[in-house]
């Protein structure tokens, strides 16, 4: 969410230097591919969700893991915490639609290599890191440039 | 006439916000199948709300979705006032008005100019408009001027655009800053004409489907109905029926054993005088609706904010420990409602009907209408389900809200 807000500001520089590949809010995105950076937000309920994470984690060079969700598990892991009675309300959902026994926070599951946290994440390190991110590949071609033409 | 039969998965749609899917099924020319899935996973926020304190119920059920978060937590604000009996005082109702508008600023801007515009351009998102066309740029900008804008009055008057942190049981925590005042105020002005520009495109938008559906909105203190019968905030769950959906995470109701709509449609199509070609049943004219929304919030807001004068005041506090109560809102995408048992301060159980269970019945019955409708025609499956898409864009769903926790006995 805050990643979409983040563009009110950012949108005419980021845009010329972001393709937004595989995010779905952006766009009927195409399958998963080798990627620069993977922005992942929320925290693992169940198999199938680790699987992507893990395909993820294969195929991006660095992962971010953004909002508390994803970088401590909760508050989607508060079911983690539940007493008997209300583990047995929700034994039934949790049954139904193949839920993980855990919640499991990305790192759980994968290498994490930043994460911002907070609920909502901070903002201002969002915005700190993309910058960071985009200073370094700046580096990394005009390096490459310069080994191609000497 | 040709016999279509066909099967039709949809995975992850795009644009909307969270995860959704469809299966759709067209056997000999009968739509067999037609499942409206809602596939975020559960974060069970009515359960893991027992137990905790009362005055904490806003900040934690918020979380329930970034998006709409202070939506509920004006809802559940207004839940744990009517259970201890609290009545916010006029000022403290003037600044949650201005939260809202910031909401309903951000929110509707969020949905019309990056999940539905790029399909009035055929584009796959409004990142692929080229900055260079001036018509294009135009549109890049204003999304992203008009949404900004919201996120600046609900900074000024919550504290922050996601999980504000001034609202609170009882009133508010912090007032607007004087000097901030006049600066939003601008803000909001400038955007107008984008706003103007916004409701021309959807005004002109010749995509048409209509509904035979009862809706149902906040209108004068009450839910009201199509045909005017209104009834009390209190007695508004009484009247709806939950159905379970097998397939869906999310929950599902019925009003007089019926699908029902809710939201921006339904708000301009119950107002008193609404503008041309409110009332409507098309259902495209959601999107239509909430543009319009987007310019009453800013001019209500102006107006506000150019008369008001904020003066610090405490949160009204209660006498009371213990009661039940409920807290009734129209947030963004429609009816929200909130429902809290508190004893001794500490919340016992919970209940939140949001928009998008509400509304769920009805986008699976407007989806076999469009594709009955294909079925007369050639069928080709790309247009089909690109067509599916853009109507379920159209409901502005939110899967985030949809998925929380109600209790389900499966059959």
């Amino acid at each position: 969410m805050l990643m979409i807000e983040a563009l009110n500001a950012h949108w005419q520089d980021w845009t010329k230097k972001i393709d937004f590949k595989y995010a779905n809010v952006f766009r009927n995105s195409p399958p998963l591919g080798p990627m620069d950076v993977a922005f992942v937000e929320g925290a693992i309920s169940s198999i199938k969700q680790a699987e992507k994470l893990k395909q993820i984690r294969s195929l991006a060079k660095t992962l971010v893991a953004i909002g508390a969700c994803a970088v401590t598990g909760h508050p989607s892991a508060q079911r983690n915490l539940f007493n008997p009675d209300q583990q047995a309300a929700i034994k039934p959902i949790l049954e139904k639609f193949s839920y993980n026994d855990k919640v499991q926070k990305l790192s759980d599951l994968v290498t994490v290599d930043h994460q911002i946290p907070g609920c909502p994440m901070d903002e201002s390190r969002f915005v700190e890191l993309i910058n960071k991110f985009v200073d370094e590949f700046k580096l990394k071609m005009q390096n490459e440039k310069l080994k191609t033409t000497t | 006439m040709h016999q279509v039969n066909l099967d039709l998965s949809l995975q992850e749609i795009s644009k909307i916000e969270g995860g959704a899917g469809l299966d759709l099924s067209i056997s000999n020319n009968v739509v067999t199948k037609c499942e409206f899935k809602i596939t975020e996973y559960k974060r069970f926020y009515t359960q893991a709300i027992k137990g905790k304190t009362a005055l904490a119920a806003p900040t934690l059920l918020a979380r329930i979705c970034g998006t709409c978060s202070n939506a509920h937590i004006l809802a559940a604000c207004k839940a744990v006032e009517s259970a201890l009996k609290i009545t916010p005082s006029r000022q403290t109702q003037i600044l949650r008005r201005l939260v809202m508008n910031g909401l309903y600023i951000r929110d509707h801007a969020l949905h019309l100019y990056l999940f539905v515009l790029p399909d009035l351009f055929n584009k796959n998102s409004l990142l692929d408009f080229d900055e260079k066309i001036p018509e294009e740029h135009q549109w890049l900008d204003d999304a992203f001027s008009v949404k900004d804008a919201g996120n600046q009055l609900s900074i000024l008057v919550g504290g922050r655009s996601v999980h504000a942190p001034y609202p609170q049981v009882g009133g508010f925590n912090h007032f607007p800053d004087s000097t901030q005042i006049p600066i939003v105020i601008t803000k909001l002005q400038s955007v107008r004409p984008a706003v103007i520009r916004l409701i021309q495109i959807f005004t002109d938008c010749p995509w048409s489907q209509n509904q035979d559906v009862p809706y149902l909105a906040l209108k004068n203190g009450q839910v009201c109905n199509s045909d005017n019968v209104c009834i009390r905030q209190t007695d508004y769950r009484q009247h709806l029926t939950h159905r379970i959906l097998t397939y869906s995470q999310a929950s599902a109701y019925v009003y007089q054993n019926r699908p029902y709509l809710t939201g921006a449609l339904a708000r301009l199509n119950l107002a008193k005088n609404p503008p041309p070609p409110f009332p409507s049943h098309n259902l495209y004219h959601n999107n239509l609706a909430q543009a319009v929304e987007i310019l009453n919030a800013i001019d209500d807001s102006v107006a506000v904010l150019q008369s008001a004068e904020f003066t610090p005041e405490s949160p009204i506090k209660s006498t009371l420990s213990s009661g039940e109560g409920s807290g009734l809102i129209e947030a963004p995408r429609g009816i929200l409602y909130h429902r809290l048992t508190i004893k001794d301060m500490m919340v016992t159980d919970a209940e939140i009907l949001v928009p998008t269970g509400q509304n769920q019945l009805c986008i699976e019955n407007d989806i076999k209408n469009l594709v009955n409708n294909h079925l007369h025609g050639v069928l080709n499956k790309n247009t089909l389900r690109h067509e599916i898409e853009v109507l379920i864009r159209a409901y502005d769903p939110c899967m985030s809200c949809a998925s929380h926790f109600l209790k389900i006995k499966w059959a």
